[in-house]
């Protein structure tokens, strides 16, 4: 018996390792594949990278969120303004938005670049933890709406502040250099960002952190009787989290140049939502989950986009209503349960 | 001997019940202390007053000479005193050896540690307890999947593998087959004795828990009816009119 366990689990290992390889290829090959579709290709890794970090929350802890597009929102904010503050006036640079010109060397923009992505990642840890302190004591729907309610107001907040554009937004310079090439370039960010969460909570998952985490969802009472630190859990995950989009938004903020607050930093119905539909069509509470439902979630999005024009938002919404009600458990819930040995999961009976 | 719990007159009321009135009680550390008395005499709320789990209205709570009435439950937990519930709660999504390893004492897990691994030695552990519960063969069963009295045995091992120096069991027996009743209280006492784990136990079976306690605490309505020795509570008048009178 054991025998037999053991021989079927060298080739799930191996077959591991060549998806993974072939994954990595693709990955890096795709933006030369397809140099047409290098920017959908980017905001695909985007919603990766945000589906990915709800879940921590959403699948893993039970915890859903529906205020994480404000990490995103204000990662763009943080990295607009470091890296204008790197070589102008912030005031001066967003009052004189449209009729001054301001130019940025390249050695400052890439500084802004960098400082901004990690400044934003850092922010928005910080902003989850001051944010997490309050809202974790909210359970069930009262933590949606209380997270979204952030989101909303952070969003009318800083429409109101002229010091970073108000309602107008705010410009970021160009990347510098050939159009294509910018591309690619951000192209590449946003897969480094998707790969380091992915990698990240491939580990993690397995820590006993992983275990606290998912102690907290199934019965989070049951964890406080037996001294686990919860709140420090939630808010380490969260903060985790907020990191990635906070990255993520900043990556978006040079990749799109010019960004308003409501409709796109605190876009809370349109990736607020997105990232929630990515993660429950691929499974919550597992790993690959997300990245297959955020694949999944946009390759339907964009044929949407481009095919059903006017009846997008309704193709949107069946597929949303579709999921919640008929196939909760996602895709990788459902091969999970169809297929476990394609996972290494030994069926309980087994063991009887 | 001394004192490990000591309650002094403690109230706890839900709107007009008064649920637990003016109750005074000691638990001895390294004994096996009782608390009986008929159904909604106020026994699980004492309990959840101990852990932390509700503030209550009046008196005093101590642990190992600490004052604990004004802590929370996570924090009452990591002082080495937990409970198990009467209505059982493992995590169901969970295997058996998961829900072990969750159970590990967090009182001396730094959030630094947490980003490791369970060594082989935790392990090691968890399969030990689940050896001496008499889960072993289920280890790698769903919790859920479970029978109700396997759940009780499962939450009572994780409560052992959180290494408590005080264990509150709420009706350890309930719930469990008859034939197992034997082995389950001779696996309590064993806990108490080899581990050396102060127990404080619900019981409402009365051969059960006469069997076990040194010291046996009945209430009823609230109220403290009699206290002492198995013998002296057993033929206490009052104590077998609220037995008889509530059923
Ligand atoms: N959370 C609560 N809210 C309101 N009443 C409660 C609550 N918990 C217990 N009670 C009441 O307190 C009394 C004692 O209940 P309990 O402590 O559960 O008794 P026992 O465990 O001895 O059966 C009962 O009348 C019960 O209805
Ligand atoms: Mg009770």
């Amino acid at each position: 018996m054991s025998g037999a366990r053991k021989s079927a689990g060298m080739p799930i290992e191996a077959r591991r390792i060549a998806l993974y390889l072939v994954l990595i290829a693709l990955m890096l090959a795709a933006p030369f594949l397809f140099p047409g579709f290098r920017t959908q290709l980017a905001a695909l890794w985007l919603m990766i990278v945000v589906a990915l970090a709800w879940d921590m929350t959403g699948g893993q802890m039970g915890y859903n969120s529906l205020g994480n597009v404000f990490f995103y929102g204000t990662g763009m904010y943080v990295a607009a303004v470091i890296t204008i503050a790197l070589a102008y006036d912030v005031g001066e640079y967003t009052s004189a938005a449209g009729g001054g010109i301001h130019a940025f060397t390249d050695a400052q923009y890439f500084a802004g670049m960098a400082l901004g992505i990690i400044g934003a990642g850092v922010f928005c840890a910080v902003c989850a933890l001051l944010i997490g302190y309050i809202t974790f004591g909210l359970r069930g729907p009262y933590f949606a709406i209380g997270t979204l309610g952030v989101a909303i107001a952070a969003g009318e907040l800083v429409s109101n502040w002229e010091w970073v554009g108000g309602g107008q937004g705010i410009s970021l310079p160009v990347y510098p250099g050939d159009l294509e090439t910018g591309k690619v370039v951000f192209y590449f960010l946003f897969a480094a960002a998707g790969i380091a969460l992915f990698v990240l909570l491939r580990w993690l998952y397995t820590t006993r952190f992983g275990a606290a985490m998912n102690a907290v969802r199934d019965d989070e009472e049951k964890a406080e009787a037996m001294g686990l630190h919860t709140l420090r859990y939630k808010l380490a995950a969260w903060s985790i989290a907020a990191f990635f989009v906070g990255a993520a938004g900043a990556i978006s903020a040079f990749q799109l140049i010019h960004f308003e607050p409501l409709e796109t930093a605190y876009q809370t119905i349109n990736l607020g939502i997105f990232m929630v539909v990515c993660v429950l069509l691929g499974g919550k509470g597992t790993l690959w989950g997300p990245v297959v439902g955020a694949v999944l979630f946009h390759v339907f999005k964009e044929v949407t986009w481009n095919y059903l024009l006017g009846w997008q938002w309704v193709a949107l919404g069946a597929l949303i209503v579709v999921t919640v009600v008929y196939f909760q458990e996602g895709v990788m819930g459902y091969l999970m349960r169809r297929k476990p040995e394609w996972f290494g999961i030994r069926v309980g009976r087994e063991a009887e | 001997m001394s004192a490990i719990i000591e309650i002094r007159g403690v109230t706890k009321s839900f709107g007009g019940v008064v649920a637990n009135k003016n109750l005074s009680m000691t638990v001895e550390a390294g004994g096996i202390t009782g608390l009986i008395g008929p159904n909604g005499s106020g026994k699980t709320t004492l309990f959840n007053s101990i852990v932390g789990y509700h503030p209550i209205d009046a008196g005093s709570i101590k642990f190992e000479g600490r004052e604990i009435s004004k802590l929370p439950v996570q924090k009452i937990a990591r002082l080495g005193l937990l409970r198990t519930f009467q209505q059982t709660r493992i995590y169901g999504a969970m295997n058996c050896v998961e829900n072990m390893l969750i159970s590990l004492p967090h009182r001396k897990m730094r959030l630094a540690q947490s980003f490791a691994r369970n060594s082989a030695a935790e392990r090691k552990r968890a399969a030990g307890l689940l050896e001496f519960v008499g889960l072993y063969e289920k280890r790698l069963l769903r919790a859920g999947s479970l029978s109700f009295g396997q759940q009780k045995l499962l939450e009572f091992a994780m409560a052992l593998m959180n290494e408590p120096t005080g264990l509150l069991l709420d009706e350890p027996t309930a719930g469990i087959n008859p034939t197992l009743i034997n082995g389950l209280v001779d696996r309590l006492k064993r806990a108490n004795r080899e581990f050396g784990i102060t127990l404080f136990i619900i019981e409402h079976n009365m051969r059960v828990i006469m069997d076990m306690a040194d010291t046996i605490y009945c209430l009823a309505h609230g109220e403290m009816l009699a206290h002492g020795a198995p013998r002296e509570v057993q033929n206490d008048r009052r104590v077998i009119d609220a037995y008889l009178g509530a059923h």
